[in-house]
């Protein structure tokens, strides 16, 4: 009966401990530090990227305390909701789908997709528009994603799970592919390089730091996309019920626009201005 | 709770349950193989051969299964090399990587399972055999080897138990096992707890079926 005892007592004070963690007043801020360049860790595992530095600066104009977290991408929804962290700045698009289950603030920065092979792949050469915008549509669009159907027709399409392009890739407006999808993007530029991918669609910055970092032949080929199961821009993923932290995010985003943070964080790491 | 969603996502999963079934007894046949071959190399007199297995079982039982799934489909997938040959076709493939990895690691396991099990037969046993007249080679086919079966079934009832819930991480190589399904479904509905109950479900309903076959065969064969 002793160690019952005892046992419960530990777990109460272990729940103690946990709840008082959990309430205190910093803003904690969830990241996957597997996607750069808007976040990644450095050597000594230190969490940097675009959106790191951004969400100090963020944290600054709020005038409160915050902690960056990190998380695996395909369980980021989740360990918002259940209170791990309090916002999301994971480069995660504001898309119809995850407003059902949390609330964005306004965009910060805005990514286009693109499509990736390694140098050599008989879609090097495919005839598409620069970039199309799947919100407007039209005969250009229509054209487009009628090459790329045919183009990817049998091909292996490698991709990020739960995320934007895996979204699109499952859409219907490539036709039926062979999809594979893994937990973080590293994966994916490891397997476009082995060759176990054909193709690999992600954030068209992501392949080519990847192509920069390790020397490897990566070539973007394809339209740019955006608009439609793109979303609209990157911003900060938040509780649907904490309307006062969106309030104070939106807040802190204008003012960081207003002085030129986020042009001048966004530059540093992309090499251009992709802020909005 | 969303029961609704538990409801539908309940035949996907099961569906994905095939996938983690095939993993699991393609491993097991190619594993025992591979057990039965390193016992019988570990209770060899020869130095070379006996370290030569004894070191095959310490390094696949002393890295963690995640470790070698990497090594095997992300490491070797990074040699050039090895990309201009044959044995590309087989590694290209994460089905085949996965089942590389499961069975490699699974029969340095059943090894030592049966490696102790011969162990543990009783040299009176088979200097009965001798005396009878009976060759060596009988006494190993008919005496050592049902014995140390037997001995075995209840450690290799724990192993394939191990295995089945092992090859959950062959959808860390975008295999869409059981625990593949239910991160796929979850990252479309972003309910993780709904989702994992129920997979855990069917896991624990297999666990349910492997132990008792077990269960059942260990009586079947027991001497009494």
């Amino acid at each position: 009966m002793n160690i019952l005892k005892k046992t419960i007592f530990s777990i109460l004070v272990s729940l103690l401990i946990i709840g008082n963690v959990y309430a205190s007043d910093k803003i904690r801020i969830g990241t996957e530090g597997a996607y750069p360049p808007w976040n990644s860790k450095d050597a000594s595992g230190k969490l940097i990227g675009f959106e790191v530095e951004l969400a100090w600066s963020l944290c600054r104009y709020m005038e409160r305390q915050c902690e960056i977290v990190e998380q695996d991408w395909d369980g980021m929804i989740p360990a918002l909701i259940m209170r791990r962290f309090d916002a999301i700045m994971a480069g995660m698009s504001i898309t119809d789908e995850r407003k059902k289950a949390i609330s964005f603030s306004q965009g910060y920065a805005d990514e286009v997709a693109s499509l990736a092979v390694m140098k050599g792949s008989d879609l090097e050469g495919i005839d598409t528009p620069e970039g199309i915008n799947l919100t407007l549509g039209g005969s250009d669009v229509k054209k487009a994603l009628k090459t790329i159907t045919g183009a990817l027709a049998g091909k292996t399409v490698c991709t990020q799970t739960a995320t934007i392009h895996q979204n699109f890739l499952e859409s219907g407006d490539v036709g039926k592919i062979n999809l594979r999808t893994y937990k973080t993007q590293d994966e994916v530029n490891l397997d476009l390089a082995s060759g176990r991918c054909d193709v690999a669609l992600a954030a068209a910055v992501a392949f080519t730091d990847y192509a920069e970092k390790s020397g490897k032949s990566v070539v973007l080929v394809g339209p740019t996309f955006s608009g439609g199961a793109f979303g609209n821009g990157v911003g900060v993923g938040i509780r649907q019920d904490d309307t006062e932290l969106l309030d104070a995010f939106n807040k802190a985003i204008n003012k960081a626009r207003k002085n030129g943070d986020i042009s001048r964080i966004a530059t540093k790491w992309f090499g251009f201005d992709a802020s909005m | 709770m969303d029961f609704e969603l538990m409801f539908a996502s309940f035949p996907k999963l099961l569906n994905a349950s095939i996938i983690t079934l095939k993993l699991l007894s393609v491993s097991l046949i190619i594993g025992l193989f591979i057990g039965f071959l390193f016992a019988i190399l570990r209770l060899n007199k020869n130095i070379f051969i006996n370290k030569f297995a004894y070191g095959y079982s310490y390094v696949f039982r002393g890295t963690p299964l995640l470790v070698q799934i990497f090594i095997i489909y992300f490491g070797l997938g990074q040699i050039e090399y090895l990309r201009s040959t044959f044995l590309w076709v087989i590694l290209k493939e994460p089905y085949w990587c996965a089942i590389i990895a499961f069975s490699l690691n699974t029969g340095a396991y059943t090894s030592e399972i049966l490696r102790s099990a011969f162990q543990t037969i009783k040299p009176s046993l088979i200097e009965a055999g001798k005396s009878l007249g009976i060759s060596n080679k009988i006494i190993f086919y008919k005496i050592q080897i049902p014995i140390a079966i037997r001995q075995s079934l209840p450690a290799y009832g724990n192993e394939i138990i191990l295995m089945m819930k092992g090859t959950s991480l062959a959808s860390t190589v975008t295999l869409m096992d059981l625990t593949g399904v239910a991160k796929y479904i979850i990252s479309t509905t972003f309910k993780p707890i709904e989702v994992f109950i129920v997979a855990g479900g069917i896991y624990l309903f297999m666990t349910f079926l492997i132990h008792n076959l077990i269960k059942f065969l260990e009586k079947k064969y027991s001497f009494n």
